[in-house]
């Protein structure tokens, strides 16, 4: 990490709560992800940038323990257990797959419950997330009795955000949630994201639009062929002559 | 935000605004027509009461796999072999042991589960064309296992004199009697899993179905609830089985072979994968329907085989997708 960046993290009041080391993940005999160091601090907003194949979603899947990986994942200072994604999931890391992973044939209000299936019959725990979802979110409060696969792609995006929040998640991971998504509504989507990790949630967000991404990060990965390239510093970034550098660097 | 939680959360799971009589006759229609089939049968008696007697038994077979298939969105072609643990546990225990049916029953349940589970609990950790192939090995290994353990299964001989049903002293041997607890015991298995679908558990099975990884990003089990689908749907095919035995008192290993399972599949997707109504519906129209060619002689099979080609073709999503169509067609 440079000087810069960790003085970002620092500035961003960045207790690390996440933190990998040495992390690496593969596919059979394919190394997808070659050891890297990843931290993310309490509140912060951490981009992890790249072209295709570039092992963004890889880390994420690695983080959640759904690829074989190697190295160490500690989240609140304990270490999070290797291809055990249900018991990742259960200490409140939630990802947000990409491609949505919604359940289409099942109704909105199908899938957020899903979302909340650890819970149990807390009724009252459950009335508080929703209300959290449809505050955000009021358009799925609208449509709670639709097929979610009927829905726009915009639409999809958001139930995907509101149904990993019904898990309560502790840290929100997504997976280029403006895949496929307008210009408008992935702005849309963004400033959600903003508001979300404003309120205190730290999120990891996989993305390839790079100048979109680094206006809300506090601090940015940026991956290439499977390793660590730079760590970027947003405020450093004033134009994308600068963010290519790191790019062609 | 301005509404309060109370007023914002719906008490249903599914809300739809109102319900038109256009969707009531939708849901009602594949119901009515498989009521009009068994009380012809009830009121003529005799063979038709037959066919539609053993339609309503593999109804529960095929309701049970469509926990495993339809719900779950995996592929088993080894059920049959649960069910010949009930079928044979049933004629074993009743015709060897003295058993009354209701304990043999139980018993071959309890056997059939716990087997699902030895064989469940390393098999389901395949995928796809995997899972497919080990469960059609364990089809072949029941059957197998029917053919030569011939001190307690009496091989191709089969096992006679099963008793049928009794309760309360009333012996269930007439045509009509017996068609009459098959139609209770398949509307019980149809509001099992019915409520199944609507649970907890049923939408985990849907979000397994839907993709395993997201399913386990929200923290859903995906190996604990295959196993536990698994695990019901050999439950129910070992109630079949043992509905079976007690219905025509005899079993025998061709009762549980391969054709049952390509037979199981016809009627699953015939009637509508996924669907409650559907298994029920494709049981008996696969029953019935060659039965209805029966005069066209040499060319029975011909027809049959023509007329479920052009089911498919027309109703992709089987019947219970046709009446459904009813619901959602619009006007132009």
């Amino acid at each position: 990490m440079t000087a810069t960046a960790r003085s970002a993290a620092a500035s961003a009041g960045a207790v690390p709560i996440l933190a990998a080391q040495g992390l690496s993940a593969r596919y059979g005999q394919v190394q997808a992800l070659a050891p890297i160091d990843f931290e993310v601090g309490a509140g912060e907003l951490v981009a992890v940038l790249g072209p295709n194949g570039a092992g963004k979603s890889t880390l994420l899947r690695a983080i959640l323990g759904l690829v074989a990986t190697g190295g160490e994942v500690r989240f609140l200072g304990t270490v999070l257990p290797r291809r055990n994604p249900v018991a990742v999931a259960s200490r409140g890391v939630v990802l947000v797959p990409e491609g949505r992973g919604i359940f289409g044939p099942m109704t909105v209000l199908e899938n957020l419950e899903l979302g909340a299936y650890r819970l149990g019959r807390d009724a009252q725990e459950r009335e508080r997330r929703f209300a959290r979802v449809y505050e955000l979110f009021p358009r799925l409060k609208e449509r709670l009795g639709q097929a979610a696969g009927s829905m726009s792609g915009g639409e999809q995006q958001m139930l995907a955000i509101g149904r990993a929040l019904m898990a309560d998640p502790r840290i929100l991971l997504l997976d280029e949630p403006s895949l496929g998504l307008a210009p408008r509504v992935t702005e849309e989507i963004l400033e959600t994201l903003r508001v979300l990790n404003r309120s205190g949630l730290p999120v990891v967000l996989v993305e390839q639009r790079a100048p979109s991404a680094l206006k809300l990060a506090h601090r940015a990965y940026l991956l290439s062929l499977g390793r660590l390239a730079a760590v970027i510093d947003p405020r450093e970034v004033h134009s994308h002559e600068q963010l290519a550098q790191y790019y062609f660097a | 935000m301005n509404s309060s939680p109370s007023t914002i959360l719906p008490k249903a799971v599914s809300v739809p605004a109102r319900v038109s009589p256009r969707r009531h006759l939708a849901q009602a229609a594949p119901w009515l027509a498989a009521a009009a089939v068994v009380g012809y049968a009830l009121v003529v008696g005799g063979y038709p009461a037959t066919v539609v007697g053993f339609a309503l038994i593999y109804a529960i077979f095929v309701s049970g796999l469509n926990i495993f298939m339809g719900l779950t969105a995996q592929v088993s072609f080894g059920q049959s072999a649960f069910a010949a643990i009930g079928g044979y546990g049933s004629a074993i225990l009743t015709t060897q042991y003295d058993w009354t049916w209701a304990p043999a029953m139980l018993a071959g349940l309890a056997a059939a589960v716990a087997a699902a589970f030895v064989i469940g609990y390393p098999t389901l950790r395949l995928k796809g064309h995997y899972l497919s192939m080990a469960t059609l090995a364990i089809g072949l290994i029941a059957h197998e296992i029917a053919v030569q353990w011939e001190s307690v299964t009496l091989g191709y001989l089969g096992i006679s004199g099963v008793p049928p049903i009794d309760i309360a002293g009333f012996e269930l041997s007439s045509d009509r009697a017996t068609l009459t607890m098959l139609t209770v015991c398949v509307l019980a298995t149809a509001f099992a899993v019915a409520r199944i679908r609507r649970s907890r558990l049923g939408r985990a099975f849907a979000g397994l179905a839907g993709s395993e990884d997201a399913a386990r990003a929200l923290g859903i089990d995906v190996a604990r609830y295959k196993l536990l689908s698994f695990l019901l749907a050999a439950g129910f095919a070992s109630f079949s089985g043992s509905l079976f035995v007690h219905v025509v008192g005899y079993v025998s290993p061709e009762v549980f072979s391969l054709h049952m399972v390509i037979l199981s599949f016809t009627m699953l997707y015939v009637g509508g994968i996924g669907t409650v109504v559907g298994p029920v519906i494709g049981a008996l129209v696969v029953s019935v329907l060659p039965e209805t060619f029966r005069a066209l002689r040499d060319y029975q099979d011909l027809a049959y085989g023509a007329a479920l080609i052009l089911l498919l073709i027309f109703a992709p999503r089987g019947l219970a997708g046709l009446f459904a169509a009813l619901d959602t067609r619009r006007k132009p």
